[in-house]
């Protein structure tokens, strides 16, 4: 017995010092690393059409980072952040902005974080961007839509960056391409879901139509349905007896995916012609299923926008993420992978800057901040909101299916320069909108 | 005109379907006083299995109509599986707990459910829509309705007719009504309370799952689903009287013409109009519409 309490005594005794050693230990070699958390959804509603397509997308990236594998521009780079490996933390971004606002403290003070590149919510943007700022740590949000981030929540933002445009620059081009390839319309109406997302959206597209196609008549019955409801039985009811024949709609994931199956058996798409914001996210996975003759957007040049873009950065991209996950990337996979390629241009950038050694926070946001750097498939340029929000090209088209390939395809498309559709530089996007849009290079 | 009927079709369907998600709910209430939080797992697990199966069927060659059974089928395994599991496995250790801790308890495991309803299926969205194409659409007052959404009423009352005489002219149902007016009595009579909490949790299981399983075909089933159907089903228990299946009918009813209505009315206060009619009747009647005054005992 006294043996065996010896015994313990001993184990207990060197588990204790064998995990005080590898607590000491971990600094030193976290220290030849960038330690960097990719919040993304993994789990719940938001996970199919946007996190886990995001969470593809980092991997692929960072995994090439690290092995310097990248193609050009980057493959002259060298491996790694200004050649230290990347160490990412994919977390969880489900639960709502109190949680992930304690997890990202928690990443920050206790375990050593380097920089964020993540979050798809634009509530959780929303959340993390003053606590960020508070704690000085770089953080990158390569999706969240909403404009607020930085017109109303932080007007001079140092440590948070945006690497894709924002939800104006999808009203604006969606108006354009209406008014351009519909000018007779008699009028539209919107279903877009009641939460923030849905809001400014629809916000944006009616204000930059009222600015292009004064007028064209909206419906004063425009539908609002509850997040994640996925039953629009009356929605689909109202929207048919309107007499507006242009529907727009900022639905997706699982609600676009119900809303269309629901849509089709009742001839919806036949009836109207419908306009979603975001829709490349299900493209893919519906198929045939998908509504043929809808126009569609990704705010920008992600997705199936970029299928036929040929550069050897997009083209290796795609095979790799097909080969990896057995579809193609969606639009959260390029955003996602275009937020670790800014933080890869802004490290290399620094640590140029800074005679070849490895650069400091400041030096790296810096780099960064004004800068323009190679997207995956476009050129992004971080020109608004003092260098920290970025603008790129937008498109939209029109879905169809490819018989041949067998596969969907986007038509019709109308690219938009980011001087077009995005607000210019110190201007509010409302304000811009409802001022007539002033000073857009279209 | 055409609008009235229209809001009353919708009104009808989308009833239906809060019928089919709460009734589960209210059953298991009705006779055991808990609140089960995991009926939320039960109509995601339905959901999944449903578009599994109805995946597989329609993979061979079996007549299309087939389909459906799968849906039954989903429901069932669904149901009598983690009925029996739950209830033997972790509820009847809590029965003599407060009910604060029964309703924990079920929401852990719902919480746990969802995580093992991702390890199984994973986050990928799952289809299931052969039954609705199958089925086809129909006019009714010059508006395209598609038939399988509409079969959810005919659903919805062979479920509400088929719990009223089963509990009315039944010995099970007798047995059933003795337990739920007054649980120590009944056993103090000789009715086995064990097994009639089991079959009674197991028959609310099979209701929550068939809700998801019959769903399915209509929707993307995909994580997260079972969130959003406990909220609705609170809010139908809640109107109607918890544990009263006539107070589940009017309760869905009441939310789903109001909120037809609402659509095609005044479609910003939707969201609005489900919980203004739960508060107005919570001010108004705190028990519910159907729920019988409580005598306290002594």
């Amino acid at each position: 017995m006294k043996m065996l309490k010896n015994s313990s005594r001993a184990t207990l005794l060197a588990t204790g010092l064998a995990a005080a050693m590898g607590a000491t230990a971990m600094p030193a070699s976290a220290a030849e690393m960038v330690v960097m958390a990719v919040p993304t959804f993994l789990t719940g509603a938001g996970a199919p059409a946007f996190g886990v397509p995001a969470r593809n997308g980092a991997e692929v990236i960072i995994e090439a980072i690290n092995k310097g594998t990248l193609p050009a521009p980057y493959d002259k780079s060298g491996k790694g952040l200004a050649g230290r490996q990347i160490k990412a933390v994919i977390y969880d971004e489900s639960g709502g902005g109190v949680k992930q606002v304690a997890e990202f403290r928690n990443k920050v003070q206790k375990q050593g974080v380097d920089l964020f590149v993540g979050y798809i919510s634009s509530g959780t943007c929303a959340a993390i961007t003053p606590v960020a700022e508070e704690l000085k740590m770089l953080t990158i949000f390569p999706i969240c839509g909403t404009p607020r981030i930085f017109e109303e929540i932080n007007k001079t933002p140092k440590y948070v960056f945006r690497t894709m445009g924002h939800a104006t620059a999808d009203g604006v081009a969606e108006a354009l391409y209406v008014k351009a390839n519909m000018p007779d319309v008699k009028g539209y109406t919107g279903i877009n879901q009641n939460y923030a997302w849905g809001q400014d959206s629809w916000r944006d597209f009616d204000l930059a139509m009222k600015q292009l196609m004064p007028s064209v008549p909206v419906s004063d019955k425009t539908q609002w349905p509850k997040i994640f409801s996925g039953q629009y039985g009356a929605e689909i009811s109202a929207l048919m007896l309107s007499k507006e024949p242009l529907v727009h709609s900022s639905l997706w994931g699982g609600d676009l995916e119900a809303f269309i199956f629901q849509g089709s058996a009742r001839g919806l798409f036949r009836k109207k012609q419908l306009l979603f914001s975001v829709a490349d996210t299900s493209v893919y996975r519906l198929g045939k299923k998908a509504p043929a003759g809808a126009i569609l957007g990704a705010r920008g040049p992600y997705g199936i926008f970029a299928a036929n873009i040929d550069t050897p950065l997009n083209n290796w991209f795609r095979k790799v993420y097909q080969d990896r996950y057995s579809v193609p990337p969606v639009g959260g996979s390029y955003q996602a992978a275009q937020g670790v390629l800014a933080a890869k241009f802004a490290y290399d950038k620094a640590a140029a800057a800074n005679g070849g050694k490895f650069p400091s926070k400041d030096q790296v946001i810096a780099a960064l901040e004004g800068s323009t750097f190679q997207g995956i498939a476009a050129p992004v340029h971080m020109n608004r909101s003092n260098g920290h929000q970025a603008a790129t090209k937008h498109m939209i088209g029109v879905l169809e299916w490819d018989k041949e390939a067998g596969g969907p395809i986007m038509t019709k498309v109308t690219e938009f320069g980011p001087d077009c559709v995005m607000p210019p530089p110190g201007v509010n996007g409302t304000e811009w909108l409802k001022g007539g849009m002033k000073g857009a290079k279209c | 005109m055409q609008e009235l009927i229209v809001i009353l079709v919708d009104g009808l369907v989308f009833s239906s379907y809060l019928f089919m998600v709460s009734v589960g709910l209210t059953v298991i209430f009705g006779v055991m006083k808990i609140l089960n939080v995991t009926h939320g797992a039960f109509y995601a697990f339905g959901a999944y299995m449903s578009a599994t199966l109805i995946g597989a069927y329609y993979n061979t060659d079996l007549p299309e109509f087939g389909g459906f059974l799968a849906i039954f089928a989903a429901a069932i395994i669904v149901g009598v599986f983690f009925g029996i599991v739950l209830e033997r496995g972790l509820l009847r250790f809590l029965y003599h707990r407060d009910e604060h801790i029964i309703v924990l308890a079920t929401f852990a495991m719902f919480l746990v459910l969802e995580d093992v309803l991702l390890m199984i299926w994973g986050t990928d969205p799952y289809y299931a829509y052969e039954p609705m194409a199958l089925l086809g659409a129909v006019d009714i007052v010059e508006l395209t309705f598609d038939v399988y959404s509409l079969t959810l009423i005919g659903l919805a009352v062979i479920v509400a007719l088929g719990l009223w005489l089963g509990l009315t002219k039944t010995k099970w149902g007798k047995l059933l009504l003795a337990v739920i007016f007054d649980r120590e009595i009944s056993q103090a009579m000789g009715i086995n309370v064990t097994v009639v909490f089991t079959v009674t949790f197991v028959v609310g299981s099979i209701m929550g799952a068939l809700g998801g399983a019959y769903i399915a075909p209509t929707i993307s089933v995909s994580p997260g689903i079972g969130v959003e159907v406990i909220i609705l089903s609170f809010a139908v228990v809640v109107i109607g009287g918890m544990g009263s299946i006539p107070g589940a009918i009017i309760g869905a009813l009441l939310v789903g013409i109001s909120r037809a209505a609402a659509v095609h009315k005044f479609p910003e206060i939707e969201l609005f109009v489900i919980y203004a009619i739960m508060a107005l009747v919570l001010a108004i009647r705190p028990e519910g519409l159907f729920a019988p005054a409580q005598a306290r005992k002594i």
